[in-house]
């Protein structure tokens, strides 16, 4: 029984391939960590799950369920807008750079999408938001500042309180803590190890080898657009077996 | 001065004794084009940035065309031009419309400005960080409600001090409105300098009416952006 499972995923940009074939099948709770390095195509996988980039070939399923797609000039896409939408609200994303809106306040970038596109009440938005505010650690007089105001990290925090607040089935990361001052990462890595422990289903690309060894169920290794190794992270990171793995990880750990 | 002043106040600012003249025809001109204006120059620069050209071209062939002809033309065509033309006048409505020159120069007036407006909003759209715009899409929000919600009400904010530059343009355009008969604050001093030869004062009236418009503008714009502009951070 799987939560999510995407086949043999491609993806070029006119004749460059940039996936050729990448797989992935995430469980209920587990944690797949995207590794590789830059170029190798981990991020554009990510943006493909849920279609913000154009996969050219592949089949993808939720809960079991087949996503229905169709195939045009551009790529493949799903099917109609709807289940695009539905598929996009029960994947929420916490982008590199965080992209929260930042004309609006904390509190309007939390509850903006659970109202406008789940449709859910103005009064349990706020709710939720003031939970999940609460549980990536910010106070709540954050709630009506601007993005602007706060700290790269306080921003990040935001951006996962906003991705909470969809209660979705499986929360995508792309580099969450790429864009911090480095003493800002620490307080947001706390923030996703303690959603990992929950038991949320989540898939992230990170560059943090030590933070995927310790929150990760299974890290993918990717090169060059394929799969190179993956498994468990003591399996992949402790004990790797390919000479690209095994160089990517001494330049990485140093 | 003095006589002047007591026999003119009245039309400068308000009436003269048949129609609305002077400062609150003047007001009345400015807001009625930029109100036209505005509500048009919202889906017209939406489709200024739409990436299917048969809904952009028209649009950018607007404003090129207003934007590259002086307003005094597009006036002079709006109130003598297109009535001249006998299938307007044989078409009632139309008839009624171009017959008034109110009418006339409210619409070469509205026209105008709404194709610089289109252009500034146009230009908010494009300039919108395009990470906001991929969080929207990533969170669900499609179609109209992008725009509705994520879109315009940042682009409209970031417009603002390109905007009130605009609508002080569009004051001072206003002028133009003597040439359609319209009874505007220079249509006065223009009464007054013939029939009193005061020339310098009657000009210098109402260039001092003017520049307290343009100062009362130019504060509520300030107010305005001290309220939609925060967002932009304290370096701001």
């Amino acid at each position: 029984m799987y939560k999510l499972t995407v086949d043999n995923l491609h993806k070029n940009y006119g004749s460059h391939e940039v996936l050729k074939g990448v797989s992935l099948n995430a469980k209920p709770g587990d944690v797949i960590s995207l590794i590789g390095a830059s170029g190798s195509g981990k991020s554009t996988f990510l943006r493909c799950i849920n279609f913000l980039e154009t996969p050219n070939e592949g089949a993808m399923s939720l809960d079991n369920q087949p996503i229905r797609m169709v195939h045009d000039r551009h790529g493949m896409h799903v099917a109609d807008a709807a289940e695009l939408q539905r598929l996009r609200t029960r994947l929420a994303m916490v982008f590199q750079h965080f992209n929260l809106w930042s004309h609006m306040t904390v509190l309007d970038n939390i509850t903006l999408a659970p109202r406008r596109v789940l449709g859910v009440s103005k009064k349990e938005a706020e709710q939720r938001a003031r939970l999940y505010l609460d549980k990536v650690g910010l106070p709540s007089r954050v709630a009506d500042q601007y993005p602007a105001f706060l700290s790269g990290g306080q921003q990040q925090r935001v951006a996962i309180a906003r991705a909470l607040s969809m209660e979705p089935d499986i929360m995508l990361f792309d580099e969450p803590t790429s864009a911090l001052d480095p003493e800002l990462v620490g307080e947001v890595l706390k923030v996703i190890q303690g959603l990992a422990e929950e038991g949320r289903t989540m898939i992230m690309v990170t560059h943090e080898m030590g933070f995927a060894r310790k929150v990760s169920s299974q890290v993918l290794f990717l090169h060059q657009g394929r799969v190179e190794e993956q498994g468990t992270p003591e399996a992949v990171l402790g004990n790797p077996q390919s000479e690209r793995l095994q160089q990517f990880l001494s330049g990485s750990l140093k | 001065m003095i006589e002047l002043l007591q026999e003119y106040w009245q039309p400068f600012l308000y009436h003269d004794g048949r129609h609305i003249t002077g400062l609150t025809m003047t007001l009345w001109l400015l807001s009625a084009s930029i109100f036209f204006g505005f509500i048009m120059s919202i889906p017209l620069s939406i489709a200024r940035v739409s990436s299917t050209a048969w809904v952009r071209w028209p649009v950018q062939f607007y404003t090129y065309l207003f934007r590259g002809t002086p307003l005094y033309i597009q006036l002079l065509i709006c109130y003598t031009g297109i009535y001249s033309i006998a299938a307007v006048r044989e078409q009632p409505v139309l008839d009624a419309f171009f017959r008034d020159a109110m009418n006339c120069t409210i619409l070469a007036f509205a026209l105008n400005t709404c194709a610089y407006t289109t252009e500034i909003f146009a230009g908010a759209i494009r300039n919108m960080h395009h990470g906001e715009v991929e969080a929207a899409k990533a969170y669900g929000l499609r179609g109209w409600k992008l725009y509705a919600y994520v879109i315009m009400p940042s682009a409209l904010r970031r417009s603002l001090p390109y905007y009130s530059n605009e609508v002080i343009l569009m004051l001072h355009s206003t002028t133009l409105a003597f040439t359609a008969t319209v009874p505007d604050i220079l249509k006065i001093a223009r009464d007054a300098n013939s029939a009193t030869f005061l020339t310098f004062q009657s000009f210098g009236i109402a260039a001092a009416m003017y520049l307290a418009i343009t100062f009362a503008l130019v504060g509520l714009f300030r107010l305005a952006e001290r309220r939609w502009l925060a967002f932009l951070g304290p370096a701001h």
